[in-house]
């Protein structure tokens, strides 16, 4: 009987991939354990191995093809009794090489006096579809050819090109003195970024997820949001803790957190959470580019999606500034993040039904802007805030508490939070869903503050 | 014994010349008054909080940093910090008035005992969580390294912190990546309240690098001569991008681990013998005298850094509060 062999998810995001070579051919007889394809995922190039013996019979899908959805069925296996589920290898495909690193010309920047003006496209400027993981790691290399204080450490940041590739080539280009693979000692590392950040650098950490970064928040709050403060303003810490923030797909409670509403209750941090490939970027830069310690919180299910981008020579987007996503007059949905993209479908979808819903993306959670969300109240009169992330003594807690301080008169309806279920999150896969915030619930909530129309 | 340790008991006493001597002297009577007025200051309710007193340990940094370039090594250490910055350099008067939460402080009143930061004299604090100050060390070593400037980072920190886990990270980095930093575990023989045996299950702490391939040193740091020579060793194999080194300098502190600290857990006795046999202060006063120093000579400089001190406690006294609005400055660096 013929097996079908069909395209592995190879990680736990991955929808799609690329089959980049065959290493077997038709008529091929195979036995388990050998490699059949390479296959690139959105995180790195991985084997493709045969579980059971038989015969390569057709193969469906050419080598090259790109954008092969999980499940599709690439070829054909003949011979052998018994179901053949060809398994991934455990390691990728083609060890990242480190080759001889070529010395960027970068000088160190002298600090500013302001924080830099955000750059506007000029008219006609040409725009590149680009991801959120070539965004951010885009961001980092313009600031290290920029600035040679400029450098990046964690775990996996270098020869393996990061777990989420999201420091893909800059080893190839910085080299290993400015892009540092560290061992697993999130608590250390942290501190040794902190201490180079009050020695004058200005380090980028890499916390594989923030998750790890529980391990180094000490480092985080107590060594570098509070230094400025103690010091009187003599001493600084200009560092970058970034990585990726929230929940993942199917990795359980101790992988899925977010940490947006810790970071932001303390003063001394700057706190940033984008959403698409142009914020990625520019809020990048002037994070790497602040004299204050930042904590940048991206989303691993955001890495691999593409948006617009302005082709620019520097592409700078101001912290503190939230932004509209969708202009409406009924309803504000507060959001940011992975949020940001399920209010705009929640808003789509109201759309059809009459409810014209204002999207309202914070970008900078700390400081808020405060104006932003007052403004667009002031407007709509109603409010929703949607958060992936636990509903108590959240972000949307704060934007609730704002509202009834400074924006009381405004309100027509109560403001309603829509957030993750209050509980740990579970591995099961219909559990997963029930427990996290998506587009439907949004939608649902808008509609208990608005008003049936006619 | 390894390589370090043979050097330095080739040559366990520096070979001070008397003018070296005077002044370690003087910078250890310096800390010694300025903490008795500290610890007076603090009675008087004029300081308040957490008070760590460095009594009995002042030629562990007199002698250690007296081997620094001051122009490109860097210092850090934990909270008991006030012996470390007057080693430094740092101006008495702003260290005190830091201690009274005044605008003239070093940290403008904002950090108090515990921090206390001077950029310009390359002490980067003063850290309050307990073990915080080795790996951010190890990041000041870092960025010498990676300036290529030439200097040392030098991170103390106590017995009772040589127990916490991000101490042993950061030997494992620092090692891995060869960054010029000496380590040294002030072991005053007390975290607190425990005894060394208490807490830990090495208690020769200049062995706890082995894991790592730091060479180790035991250091008596009671005695300045004998720190500094020690210190040289150090500094050399340091500054030669050997990597890192660990000193264990065994020394006591006279008072309680804090001012709020009744030091119930060891008798008067044994504190008193300390006082008597093993003063450092005494004991560098005898070799001074031995030199053919006067004691009239000697009871000048005692004079002077009394008055110098009585300066300080009168400047930390009489200059006004931080105003209010300072209560809302420095949060942040820029305006977003």
């Amino acid at each position: 009987m013929a097996l079908e062999l069909k395209m592995p998810a190879l990680s736990p995001t991955m929808e799609e991939g690329t089959l980049a070579r065959w290493l077997v051919k038709e008529g091929d007889a195979v036995k388990s354990g050998d490699i059949l394809a390479e296959i690139e995922t959105d995180k790195a190039t991985m084997e493709f191995e045969a579980v059971d013996e038989g015969t390569i019979g057709k193969i469906l899908i050419a080598e090259g093809s790109e954008g092969v959805k999980v499940g599709t069925v690439i070829a054909t296996l003949t011979g052998d009794e018994g179901v053949s589920v060809p398994a991934p290898a455990s390691g990728p495909a083609k060890p990242a090489s480190a080759p001889a690193p070529r010395k960027a010309p970068a000088t160190e920047v002298k600090p500013e006096a302001k924080p830099a003006p955000a750059s506007k496209p000029a008219p006609g400027s040409n725009m590149k579809t680009v991801t959120v993981r070539e965004a951010l790691r885009d961001a980092m290399a313009e600031e290290m050819r920029r600035d040679s204080r400029v450098f990046v450490m964690g775990e996996e940041v270098a020869e393996y090109q990061g777990a989420y590739k999201v420091t893909q080539g800059l080893l190839e280009e910085f080299g290993p003195k400015r892009v540092i693979d560290t061992p697993i000692t999130e608590y250390g590392f942290a501190g040794i970024g902190t201490g180079a950040a009050m020695g004058g650098l200005r380090p980028i950490v890499e916390f594989m997820t923030f998750n790890f970064a529980m391990q180094a928040i000490d480092h985080i709050i107590n060594s570098a949001a509070k230094t400025n403060y103690m010091s009187g303003g003599q001493m600084r810490c200009p560092v970058v803790f970034r990585g990726p923030n929230g929940a993942a797909t199917r990795v359980g409670a101790q992988h899925s957190q977010n940490y947006a509403p810790w970071y932001a209750s303390v003063p001394g941090l700057v706190v940033i959470a984008p959403y698409d490939a142009s914020d990625a970027k520019g809020l990048l830069k002037s994070a790497i580019r602040s004299e204050d310690p930042v904590v940048f919180l991206e989303n691993e299910l955001v890495y691999g999606r593409s948006f617009e981008l302005p082709e620019m020579d520097d592409h700078i987007i101001p912290i503190g500034k939230a932004r509209i996503m969708r202009e409406g007059s009924d309803v504000t949905i507060v959001t940011y993040s992975i949020g940001v993209g399920m209010a705009l479908e929640a808003a789509k979808v109201l759309a059809e039904e009459g409810i014209e819903a204002e999207v309202i993306d914070l970008r900078t959670l700390r400081p808020l802007d405060r104006a932003a969300v007052l403004t667009s109240l002031a407007k709509t009169n109603r409010m929703v805030v949607a958060e992936e992330g636990w509903p108590t003594c959240s972000i949307a807690s704060e934007i609730v508490a704002l509202c009834m301080e400074q924006g009381f008169d405004d309100l027509d309806a109560p403001v309603l939070r829509v957030c993750n279920e209050d509980v740990p999150l579970p591995y099961a896969a219909n559990l997963e869903k029930i427990a996290l915030i998506d587009a439907a619930r949004i939608a649902e909530t808008v509609r208990k503050v608005c008003p049936r129309k006619a | 014994m390894d390589a370090l340790q043979i050097a330095h008991s080739a040559q366990p006493r520096y070979a001070a010349s008397d003018e070296e001597l005077l002044k370690f002297y003087e910078q250890m009577l310096l800390i010694r008054r300025f903490e008795e007025r500290a610890g007076q200051l603090y009675g008087l309710g004029l300081i308040g909080g957490f008070c760590h007193l460095y009594i009995g340990q002042e030629a562990v940094a007199v002698g250690l940093q007296s081997a620094l370039d001051g122009a490109r090594d860097s210092v850090i250490t934990g909270y008991r910090d006030h012996g470390h910055m007057l080693a430094y350099g740092i101006d008495p008067k702003v260290i005190m008035a830091e201690l009274t939460g005044r605008a003239a402080g070093i940290s403008q009143g904002k950090g108090g005992s515990m921090h206390m930061f001077s950029i310009e004299h390359k002490f980067y604090g003063g850290h309050g969580i307990v073990g915080a100050q080795v790996s951010l060390g190890a990041g000041l070593a870092f960025a010498h390294r990676y300036r290529e400037d030439g200097g040392l980072c030098m991170a103390y920190f106590g017995d009772g912190a040589a127990n916490q886990g991000q101490v042993y990270e950061s030997f494992n980095m620092a090692a891995l990546w060869k960054l010029p930093i000496i380590f040294v575990i002030e072991n005053n023989g007390y975290a607190m309240g425990t005894a060394v045996k208490r807490s830990s299950a090495e208690t020769h702490f200049y062995r706890r690098g082995a894991a790592f391939r730091i060479p180790g040193m035991p250091v008596n740091g009671m005695d300045v001569l004998e720190v500094r020579a020690a210190a040289n060793v150090a500094v050399e194999y340091v500054r030669a991008g050997n990597g890192p080194v660990l000193l264990e300098l065994n020394t006591y502190r006279y008072r309680g681990h804090s001012m709020s600290d009744p030091a119930k857990y060891r008798s008067r006795e044994e504190v008193q013998e300390m006082r008597d046999k093993h003063d450092p202060i005494d004991h560098a006063r005898d070799e001074l005298m031995k030199r053919g120093m006067s004691e009239d000579a000697l009871k000048d400089i005692d004079k002077r850094i009394r008055a110098t001190v009585s300066a300080a406690a009168d400047f930390a006294e009489n200059s006004p509060e931080p105003a209010p609005p300072e209560l809302y400055t420095d949060v942040l660096v820029e305006s977003y």
